[in-house]
């Protein structure tokens, strides 16, 4: 579904990504793991269209055609069904919780799907349910990771893009959501790309797992292999 | 109540409601983009001179007037934008700032130059010079016309912000634009809507300005700009209800100082609500209902 | 192309050589044109030059400069203004002051003395505000000044203004002022005061954590600029005879930014360049002006010219940056 080819960006004067190489199949959870600063965010950020494109290949394969992304604005890109989930979840505190999942929806006008959207959500996660007239900012670190899901969920995403869904959340709490999410890819079939600093937790779910570092891509195997892999073990698995 | 007080109070409320009106503008638009936007008062320059033209062509039926003045400022707002601001979105602060100056010194000097610098008088049809009794005192029926047009204004536009998509996407624009974005909100669009409906509050304020005062100048807009951002602050910067609540504390202080006051002290008035406008960023800069800004680095 | 680099030294020497020819060239030439005109560009020069030092060494956006000028004008005036007819045309002056008579460069200096105290005491309040807080705060400062101005028309004749004000200052003395306010403000700027007030300005946060005292250089800029100010204030009305509460508003502020912002928010050598082409350039609009009878085309320009300016080179022509001198 995502191909991404020889891919350059640079930020400023720096050259952040030095020609990458990733595929993600329709279906699949794939992650993308590494030390801070390998440039990981930075992709995400271009895959939603936030940043530009120095050079290589950036497509999306919706199904009903392929998608240039590197020519594509962003909110175009989230039309078409890439949804960012930011780093650090960053829902707006100061909106009520419902009004953080209507906006998830902003782009949709068919607001009927959108409402059954948003109540089945509040069956998954009751707590919002209930929450659902407070404000945002009220909610603890696990209930905030929720939102931002849902979130990105009410605009029922092709390829759901996750920046670090456990930074900052307590190791249960992180549990719980990776279930989630492994529950969300195998009943509704959504794609998955997950950047993810616990790499443990992030290869044992993964189908495919893609190591960055300095902007490049040293590694990549199912997310099984890179487990047993003892150079992956030592770099990102030693220590806690 | 004395009809002194009571023609006082009319007279709060229609100069309270004068500077809401504006401060509404300026409080979207720094909510929004975080940039105080100097040309503001002068929409309502722009307004007000919509106004005298229109009512000088003599073509225009009265009803339709408000309608056309609200159109034009909308209008007017949203040019200000494309011309102005878009170029300079993402620039430090001071940029900015110096941009809106600029735009505001240069509209200021452009009606000088259309317009001519010389007051223009014109008058309201006998309707709104009507004035009648009201317990006793005798007060202008624009004084009252006016707080509850902007009453309703007001009333309006807080539930298109509360309740319409459009308004809470202005709302998450104002607390995390990065993050709007990942919702697919388009940033630019929503910048050009706030200073487009500002731009169209703003020249209603000039509209009434125009029949309360009869009098009209090009460089009308600018004090009456500063004071409502006055208002802005008191009511906290970036807070809807915090505008309207500002506007009608400073236009209730303003003539409270001059109606009740030795008449010798009615020069100082400008220094007066200046002064309040030093005291109240030294003393308390996120106004009633703002939140305190972050310190800056 | 080498670009010429002095020494700091020599500068300073061909600026007073400069200033000197130019003066002595212009009292010479004994045009009343001419030399009113240079002396408005020296003193424009003086004041980008202390703002330079007040909004681009610290990083402040002080709009204040007119009211302190405001300020510094009418406590001079109280002492040049002949003795005769001070009773007459200040009569709620009080006596001990309607009795003494100053020269202009005393009388000047008083000015500048009481603006800076009223630097002081104002910038105490506001220099820690922020940005867009400290520059309409400082807008607010000039209403409040010249509201008071228009109001205490026992001492200040109000709306009327002050006329037949003795034209005391010649170009001589207003060149000397010049170089003298140049070399304050280099020197400040180079020594290590003036490294700690920019270490300030590029991040205020981790030059506290430093050590330095943020606050006291912020108010100590302030205070200079406004002392300035009150001098070059107290100056003007000697040159053109005249001075009323609305001579230095909102349009002279402009002005100031607008050459401020042209030379470089930092650089003494952009300001004074920024300062004389400015005033140049704005003085021949204002000759087309009156020939047309077309008024405020100069403003649209300078305006609309510093919106482009900001587009293409935000941080000035020369940034922080002294051109042609070698400043290591």
């Amino acid at each position: 579904m995502l191909r991404v080819e020889d891919l350059h960006v640079t930020r400023g004067h720096t050259k952040v990504l030095q020609g990458i190489d990733l595929t993600v199949q329709a279906g699949e959870i794939a992650t993308l793991i590494g030390a801070n600063g390998a440039g990981k965010t930075t992709t995400l950020m271009t895959l939603s269209g936030l940043l530009p494109v120095a050079s290589g290949l950036l497509e999306l394969d919706t199904g009903h055609g392929t998608i240039d992304i590197k020519r594509t604005k962003a909110v175009d890109l989230v039309r078409a069904g890439i949804v960012h989930c930011p780093e650090g979840r960053q829902i707006f505190g100061r909106l009520s919780i419902e009004e953080n999942l209507y906006l998830g929806a902003y782009l949709s006008d068919d607001r009927t799907r959108v409402a059954k959207a948003i109540s089945d959500l509040y069956e998954q996660f009751p707590i919002l349910g209930e929450r659902r007239a407070m404000k945002a900012g009220n909610l603890s670190g696990g209930e905030q990771m929720m939102l931002a899901i849902g979130r990105a969920l009410v605009a029922e995403p092709k390829l759901l893009l996750l920046d670090e869904p456990s930074l900052g959340l307590a190791p249960q709490i992180t549990e719980e959501i990776f279930a989630f999410l492994e529950e969300l890819n195998r009943e509704k079939d959504v794609t998955m790309l997950i950047v993810e600093q616990n790499a443990m937790l992030a290869l044992e779910l993964a189908d495919r797992a893609f190591v960055m570092e300095n902007g490049r891509i040293v590694l990549n195997g199912t997310g099984k292999e890179l487990l047993d892999d003892p150079a992956v073990f030592e770099a990102y698995l030693g220590v806690g | 109540m004395s009809d002194y007080l009571i023609q006082q109070i009319v007279n709060g409320l229609s100069l309270g409601s004068l500077y809401a009106l504006v401060a509404i503008g300026f409080s979207l638009i720094y909510g929004v983009i975080r940039l105080v936007n100097f040309a503001h008062g002068d929409l309502m320059m722009i307004g007000a001179y919509m106004t005298f033209g229109l009512v000088a062509s003599g073509v225009v039926p009265w009803v339709a007037l408000p309608l056309l003045v609200v159109a034009g400022g909308f209008a007017a707002g949203g040019l200000i934008e494309r011309v102005a601001f878009r170029s300079i979105t993402g620039a430090p602060m001071i940029t900015g700032f110096i941009v809106t100056l600029s735009a505001s010194i240069a509209i200021q000097n452009l009606a000088l130059i259309f317009l001519g610098s010389q007051p223009r008088n014109f008058n309201f049809p006998e309707v709104f010079r009507m004035r009648l009794s009201l317990g006793g005192a005798d007060v202008a029926l624009i004084d009252l016309v006016i707080p509850v047009v902007t009453l309703l204004c007001a009333l309006a536009l807080t539930t298109f912000i509360r309740k319409t998509r459009v308004g809470i996407a202005i709302r998450a624009v104002a607390e995390n634009p990065f993050a709007a974005q990942l919702m697919g909100i388009s940033i630019g669009r929503l910048v050009f809507l706030v200073f487009a409906v500002g731009g169209a509050l703003a020249a209603l304020a000039g509209l009434f300005w125009s029949g309360k005062y009869g009098q009209i100048n090009p460089l009308m807009g600018f004090l009456p700009g500063l004071k409502a951002f006055l208002a802005t602050i008191i009511g906290g910067v970036g807070s809807l209800p915090g505008a309207i609540v500002g506007g009608y504390i400073l236009g209730f202080s303003e003539i409270a100082f001059v109606g009740f006051l030795p008449s010798e002290y009615s020069g100082y008035r400008d220094a007066f609500v200046f002064g309040l406008l030093i005291l109240i960023l030294l003393v308390r800069p996120q106004g009633l209902f703002g939140e305190s800004e972050q310190e800056r680095a | 192309m080498k670009t010429m680099e002095l020494s700091p030294v020599r500068a300073f020497i061909l600026l007073v050589v400069a200033v000197g020819g130019l003066v002595l060239a212009v009292d010479g030439s004994g045009n009343g044109y001419y030399q009113t005109f240079t002396a408005l560009t020296l003193i424009n020069v003086m004041l980008a030059v202390s703002l330079t030092m007040t909004n681009g060494f610290t990083g402040m956006f002080s709009l204040g400069h007119p009211a302190f000028m405001t300020m510094g004008a009418y406590v001079a005036l109280l002492f040049t203004y002949p003795v005769g007819r001070k009773g007459f045309a200040m009569p709620a002056l009080p006596d001990i002051i309607a009795q003494v008579h100053l020269p202009l460069p005393l009388a000047a200096l008083v000015g500048g003395v009481i603006a800076a105290l009223a630097g002081w005491l104002i910038g105490r309040l506001m220099v820690h505000l922020q940005t867009h807080y400290l520059a309409v705060a400082t807008l607010g400062l000039i209403i409040v000044v010249q509201t008071f101005a228009l109001n205490l028309d026992g001492i200040t004749r109000g709306g009327r203004g002050i006329t037949g004000v003795p034209r005391e200052a010649t170009l001589s003395m207003i060149g000397i002022c010049t170089v003298l306010v140049i070399i304050l403000c280099w020197r400040i700027k180079h020594a290590s005061l003036g490294r700690a007030m920019l270490a300030v300005r590029e991040n205020e946060m981790a030059a506290r954590c430093f050590g330095i005292d943020a606050f006291r250089l912020k108010l100590l800029a302030f205070v200079l600029g406004a002392g300035i100010a009150g001098f070059c204030g107290a100056l003007l009305p000697h040159v053109v005879s005249v001075m009323s509460p609305k001579s230095f508003g909102l349009i002279l502020a402009f002005n100031l930014i607008a050459i401020i912002v042209v030379g470089g928010q930092g650089s003494i050598v952009g300001a004074i360049l920024a300062a004389v082409f400015i005033s140049v350039g704005s003085e021949s609009l204002r000759r087309v002006e009156e020939t047309t009878g077309v008024y405020g085309v100069t403003q649209v320009i300078v305006a609309v010219a510093l919106i482009s300016f900001l587009l293409v080179r935000p941080k000035g022509l020369f940034g922080l940056k002294e051109p042609f001198i070698r400043t290591s």
